[in-house]
């Protein structure tokens, strides 16, 4: 049972950091490589924070945040959205781009090593339950990315942003006709997507580490989880974020000269059973 | 009923050789004379250029994104090793085997790869070569892991030309493969067959209208182009007697991406202009300071995309065209 709830800690955390992806690729349909690099810089300026300036955990998380939505806005401001309308292979050139440089630049500020974290106390330990160890920070991660996922579903089904970026992303033209104000739509939708990142790379900063090769290390677990998901809903790259975590962290455990090799199979049959991803919407769009 | 009468001159004209590619050939004798010191680079130059070939082919002409490409690449370098192992070290055998074995993983895979659109494509070719990746990892008493295939014996090629201390051979040897393996690319093309290629890259709808058999086009061209790629594979490892499970690395695919981004995809000479031109400022940046040449590869990926997205091809089309107009 521990491993299981491991897998569901992990799966979360890949969660946490995904589901800004798949606010940016998922709805925005644009192939954001990049977006490792900004759960990077949300897990600088948490450590930095935390360790230099000594600010309270609670609050330096959402300040990471805060500083990667931040990054997000001058980036599609600049650059990003120049290219909303490119070909998915010039997008993953440009965000590969955007990766190449962000490691070289966290190497010149924060050099090769791995940052450490410290937690405040109240997060550290574990409980013991019948049949099962339960980690606190584990648990924190569980509650706050099912409350993310949460908060994130209201918003986009139920709120008029939420309405307003479906219909610019379904139909800017149309949107743009109706006095949707589109590029801020899409700003702010950005800033979200790499906000969110940004919380996510602080909060995984504990479980994944954190060194100037984090966007590629994890890029590809991020792709997996939105290819498997599905583009554009919440709830499909939860689902396949938390089937990763569990794979990934019973494969380890049971079978552990196999490796890596379990999640990848995965995902190669699931797509091609499933070449939208499990809850992607129809090709007929 | 006759058919219409076309005008093909332009594509005859398109498809005749032009004295800037004869020029463009003397290079690779004239750079065994004027840097002898340089041989081991220039070879891995040309094995690097057969192998953004291999992804020019279906990217740049098909259209079929790959990050996968690796894979391929790592299975020719493995079969040739296997061989030079085990007593078979013909070179030229090596290379048939290679090419048989990644053209025979390519033809099976591609019905996996041609399912789905843009963003599948990148996620199975990744997924299938990183499954590659962790089986030669983990199957180290085959393929020796990160250690190495190890005790790889090449024989002369044709019996006579020996592999030497200095690399000419080598050199040759991969030079002359580019060549023949160019020309071959070169005359597909230009071919009905490469035109069909081209008109799926641009509509894929319209062209089963036209009578082309779109999914056979694909994996006859995806099969050919692992089947190049495992050649580039195993031209390294007899060049090197070397193999290891680097030549499977994710790297691998994203670098000759970006290479042949640089040099402008969808035409054969920017796979081999972009190589020569990543290569030589890959060895001697990356000398002053690794970091540093990732940031400038970085910025310059950027800068490609927003402005100049043909790459280095383009540019020169570019400059040519304007030369044109300003002296009628």
């Amino acid at each position: 049972m521990t491993i299981v709830f491991d897998g569901v800690a992990a799966g979360m955390l890949l969660f946490l950091i995904s589901i800004g992806l798949s606010v940016t690729l998922g709805l925005m349909n644009f192939v954001n490589l990049a977006h490792g690099a900004f759960a990077m810089l949300g897990g600088y300026v948490c450590v930095l924070l935390l360790g230099q300036a000594g600010w309270p955990f609670l609050l330096a998380v959402p300040t990471a945040a805060a500083a990667a939505a931040l990054a997000g806005v001058v980036l599609e401001r600049t650059l990003y959205r120049r290219l909303y309308a490119a070909s998915h292979l010039d997008q993953v050139l440009f965000s590969i781009g955007i990766v190449f440089m962000s490691i070289s630049a966290a190497h010149y500020f924060f050099g090769a090593r791995q940052q450490p974290i410290m937690l405040p106390d109240f997060l550290l330990g574990q409980f013991v339950l019948p049949g099962i160890d339960v980690g606190i920070y584990r648990l924190f991660l569980i509650v706050i990315g099912l409350g993310l996922a949460y908060g994130l579903h209201w918003m986009v089904r139920r709120t008029r942003f939420g309405a307003q970026l479906r219909a610019a992303v379904d139909n800017p033209r149309a949107a743009r006709g109706l006095g949707i104000d589109v590029d801020r739509v899409f700003t702010l939708a950005f800033a979200l997507g790499s906000g969110l990142a940004g919380l996510g790379g602080a909060l995984g900063v504990e479980m994944l580490g954190l060194d100037p090769g984090f966007p590629v290390k994890y890029m590809v677990y991020f792709l997996i989880v939105v290819a498997v998901g599905g583009s554009g809903n919440i709830h499909g790259s939860l689902i396949a974020s938390l089937m990763l975590g569990l794979f990934d962290v019973c494969g380890k455990y049971y079978l552990p000269q196999v490796g890596a090799f379990i999640i990848y199979a995965v995902m190669v049959v699931m797509l091609i059973f499933k070449p939208q991803g499990l809850f992607g919407r129809s090709a007929a769009k | 009923m006759t058919p219409a009468a076309l005008d093909l001159s332009p594509l005859r004209r398109a498809a005749a050789w032009h004295p800037a590619e004869f020029a463009f050939w003397l290079l690779p004798p004239a750079a065994y004379f004027l840097f002898p010191d340089y041989l081991a680079l220039l070879s891995q130059i040309a094995i690097t250029a057969l192998f953004v070939l291999s992804l020019d082919l279906i990217l740049g002409y098909a259209g079929i994104v790959s990050l996968g490409q690796a894979a391929f690449f790592g299975l020719g370098a493995y079969a040739a090793g296997m061989l030079g192992k085990y007593g078979w070290g013909d070179p030229l055998l090596g290379l048939a085997a290679a090419a048989g074995v990644a053209g025979l993983i390519g033809f099976v895979t591609s019905f996996l790869v041609l399912r789905g659109a843009d963003l599948t494509r990148l996620m199975v070719t990744l997924g299938v070569s990183m499954m590659l990746f962790e089986a030669a990892n983990k199957m180290t008493d085959i393929t020796g892991g990160v250690d190495g295939l190890q005790g790889i014996e090449m024989k002369p090629i044709f019996g006579a030309f020996s592999f030497d201390l200095y690399g000419k051979t080598a050199y040759w040897y991969t030079v002359i493969v580019l060549f023949l393996l160019f020309l071959l690319a070169r005359r597909l093309v230009n071919s009905p067959f490469g035109l069909s290629l081209r008109g799926i890259k641009q509509n894929v709808l319209r062209m089963p209208a036209i009578g082309a058999p779109v999914h056979g086009r694909l994996v006859t061209i995806y099969t050919l182009a692992a089947a190049y790629a495992g050649i580039a594979g195993a031209l390294l490892t007899q060049t090197t007697q070397f193999a290891s499970v680097d030549v499977l690395a994710f790297n691998r695919s994203a670098e000759i991406l970006l290479i042949l981004v640089l040099g402008g995809s969808g035409s054969l000479y920017g796979a081999l202009i972009g190589t020569v031109f990543f290569m030589v400022a890959h060895h001697f940046l990356s000398d002053i300071n690794p970091q540093y040449w990732q940031f400038w590869l970085g910025a310059t990926l950027v800068l490609i995309v927003l402005f100049a997205r043909d790459g280095i091809m383009g540019l020169g089309r570019a400059a040519v065209a304007r030369l044109g107009r300003k002296a009628p």
